[in-house]
């Protein structure tokens, strides 16, 4: 099986999407003739031309707004949003109307869309640059969102969120673009909505999404030399989110942390944690724990923001008090 | 079920002595509850008619079950009494507009509504093992009882059959049927706290025990002076008393023993509250000499008598048998010579004392015969150490072989 970036994974994907249906388009700031801010979209505007390939000026609103009108009358748009910290800008043209939209029509009006772009942290962006986004958008009903984590999930869930018809929130990471890993030749699709075990183990489950389940894999080796053998879920899809694999892990080990790069008030483990305890209640040996950024905006300074992050050795200690071991 | 003492956990319904249609107004006493301790009444903190009784006497509720309704002669009470005639009863009725499973697991371990720290799953496999949970220890966080408790529990216990104990009822004899080898003896909420408490000390609490023994000639001496100066106000003093006043004294002159263990501290208390151990008609209770290092023998004697008739009579108030900081335990009069106690929680030692004997001795090179009395302390290795428990007992000795030493 070949081996490539994540970037190219997402290259590849786009690509695919375009040839096979005419009505995909690429919109956002320099994904044309820059070949996107961090190289996504290369060589695309020389494959595809201007019209379906396009800049636009920093005006995140607008084109997201633009790009809901373009769904409403049956094209199937793709807006970038350089990151998603700029994203929320545009939060009224995606929660208002692309989510909403489906509903308020009665069922007449499909937005088919994808918002994609990076989330969360990178090293020394700070605190304005720095936002884990899943929140804001995963509230909504009607939202569908996802946070590939590996090159093969990336390929196959942005093939699978261009075909849906309905508007999916797509989050990269800026730190995830040089990772490299297997992806099958062909046509490779993952449903929305199916999580992934990224590794088996009866002691502990470790639930996660994005750049931070190569984060847990790594907590889960550190682990594996004390004797526990942990759980890595990939959730992969926020909603509509795999509620039975979650169940699954937690009845087969009795204990789970949550592990996100985002906040912990009402961050994406909140959710999770209600989930498991409403339908688990009686396989849990342990209160569910969370392992988050610390409660701050993401500071700047290089040693602060290695403290806000977490870590190997905060999932470790977090897995250790669930086994109620020292 | 009101909470008629800080550890009450659950009351045993002795006596009602208002019945249904009876008119009540505030302050009246309604029952006689049996609780851990002594039995105390309830009053009545609202007037009106006793509309209801939910619980019949001998029956046990847990504090805050609902146990009769109090209302306006006509007033609806429907919605507190509904279908259900014992507290037990509304409890499940209640509980099924929630998950009824993880509810009758709880109802089901738990037994008489006493709270018990456990985990979900834990709870699931005491139940499926009818297993009860009080008797499991926990080891998580707060004495929380998880997963591998109840395995371990299990794997132990081969041997140890949970009987369910029955609740109501005063003691009487069930008749023999014919190839029964033996009877089960309902446990009076008295022995039900003596277990409980007894097995949270022994269990954490590492124990150690010194021995020493006093030449109480002296203290014999002093006895028969003092009693010929009591005599005239009509007072008399007991072997007891001297112990107790010297065991107070000593403990004034060594503030780590008078001491507990809290946790993340060793709490040394100023003051210097003894408990007596106190034989009563199914147990033992541990009235409470406050200040005993203070007060003479005289009042320290008349103090003891009193609280030993309350609690025979099972009549000790709370701040009666509370708060000690240090016990003692004599056992001299039931012909024992020497006896080890266990440490009441929370505090840090406990002396056991055992008769006084003519005992031959070697003094000066020759055999005489002496009156020795043993005293064994048991202590809390995790407040006093060998040699601090060692010279604390010195001084007691030093204060029973010379009571004079008392005075100084």
């Amino acid at each position: 099986m070949p081996e490539i970036t994540y970037r190219e994974a997402l290259n590849q994907a786009l690509a695919e999407e375009m040839e096979r249906d005419d009505s995909v388009f690429l919109m956002g700031e320099e994904v044309a003739e820059y070949d996107g801010a961090y190289k996504v979209s290369k060589g695309l505007l020389d494959r595809f031309g201007d019209l379906r390939v396009v800049d636009t000026p920093i005006s995140e609103l607008g084109f997201a707004g633009l790009g809901v009108g373009a769904a409403m009358v049956g094209l199937r748009p793709v807006i970038e949003f350089m990151t998603f910290n700029f994203s929320i800008l545009a939060l009224d043209q995606v929660l208002h109307s692309a989510a909403k939209l489906l509903y308020m029509s009665g069922g007449q009006i499909n937005i088919p869309m994808v918002f994609r772009g990076p989330s969360g942290a990178a090293l020394q962006l700070a605190g304005q640059h720095s936002q884990a986004a899943e929140t804001w958008y995963v509230h909504a009903p009607g939202i569908k969102l996802v946070t590939p984590a590996t090159p093969a999930d990336a390929k196959g869930l942005l093939k699978a969120a261009i075909r849906d018809n309905d508007p999916v929130v797509f989050m990269e990471g800026e730190l995830l673009y040089n990772i490299r890993g297997e992806v099958p030749e062909g046509e490779h699709l993952v449903p929305l909505g199916l999580a992934d075990l990224k590794r088996d183990g009866d002691d502990v489950s470790i639930i996660t999404h994005g750049k931070m389940v190569h984060l847990a894999l790594q907590a889960a080796t550190r682990l594996e030399r004390d004797g526990i053998e942990a759980d890595v879920l990939d959730l992969r899809s926020l909603r509509p989110l795999d509620v039975d694999a979650i169940l699954s892990s937690v009845r087969k080990t009795n204990r789970a942390v949550y592990l996100e790069e985002g906040w912990p008030y009402a961050g994406i483990g909140a959710q999770i944690a209600a989930t498991i305890q409403e339908e688990a209640f009686d396989d849990l040996d342990a209160p569910v724990l969370r392992i988050t950024q610390a409660d701050v905006p993401m500071p700047y300074a290089k040693n602060l923001e290695q403290m806000a992050k977490p870590n190997v050795q905060r999932v470790v200690d977090a897995c250790r008090r669930v086994l109620y071991r020292k | 079920m009101e909470a008629l003492s800080p550890t009450m956990e659950e009351g045993q319904l002795v006596k009602w002595l208002k019945a249904e249609g009876d008119s009540v107004s505030v302050g009246e006493i309604l029952a006689e509850i049996e609780t851990d301790k002594a039995t105390m009444e309830l009053v009545a903190r609202g007037e009106g008619v006793l509309r209801k009784v939910l619980i019949g006497e001998g029956a046990t509720a847990g504090v805050g079950d609902v146990i009769a309704v109090i209302a306006g002669p006509d007033e609806d009470i429907s919605g507190l009494v509904g279908s259900a005639g014992t507290p037990q009863e509304a409890y499940e009725t209640q509980s099924q507009e929630v998950s009824e499973a993880a509810y009758e697991a709880a109802r089901v371990t738990i037994g008489g509504g006493d709270r018990v720290k456990a985990s979900p799953l834990a709870r699931r496999l005491a139940t499926e093992a009818d297993m009860d949970l009080q008797t499991v220890q926990g080891s998580g966080p707060g004495g929380r009882i998880v997963m591998r408790d109840v395995e371990a529990a299990k794997d132990g216990a081969s041997g140890v059959s949970v009987t369910s104990v029955p609740r109501a009822g005063a003691g009487t004899d069930p008749p023999a049927a014919p190839g029964v080898d033996f009877e089960d003896r309902p446990l009076s909420q008295m022995r039900k706290t003596i277990a409980k408490r007894l097995v949270e000390s022994l269990s954490p609490v590492p124990h150690f025990f010194l021995r020493i023994t006093a030449d109480m000639s002296r203290t014999l001496a002093a006895r028969k002076r003092v009693n010929q100066l009591l005599e005239a106000q009509g007072d008399k003093v007991s072997i007891n008393d001297f112990i107790l006043k010297a065991t107070a004294n000593a403990l004034e002159r060594h503030p780590d023993v008078n001491a507990q263990w809290s946790g993340d501290a060793i709490r040394r208390h100023y003051r210097v509250h003894l408990g007596v151990a106190v034989a009563v008609e199914d147990g033992l209770i541990t009235p409470v000499i406050r200040d005993a290092n203070r007060k003479g023998l005289a009042q320290i004697s008349r103090e003891v008598r009193e609280l030993a008739a309350k609690g025979r009579e099972k009549k000790l108030q709370p701040e009666e048998y509370t708060g000690s900081t240090f016990s003692v335990s004599n056992l001299g009069m039931f012909g024992i010579h020497e006896f080890t106690g266990i440490i009441n929680p929370p505090e840090a030692g406990i002396i056991a004392v055992g008769g006084i004997e003519e005992t031959p001795a070697v003094e000066g090179g020759q055999v005489v015969v002496k009156p020795l009395m043993k005293v064994t302390m048991s202590c809390d290795h995790r407040v006093i150490d060998g040699a601090t428990g060692a010279r604390f007992l010195q001084t007691l000795k030093e204060m029973l072989e010379e009571p004079a030493v008392i005075l100084v």
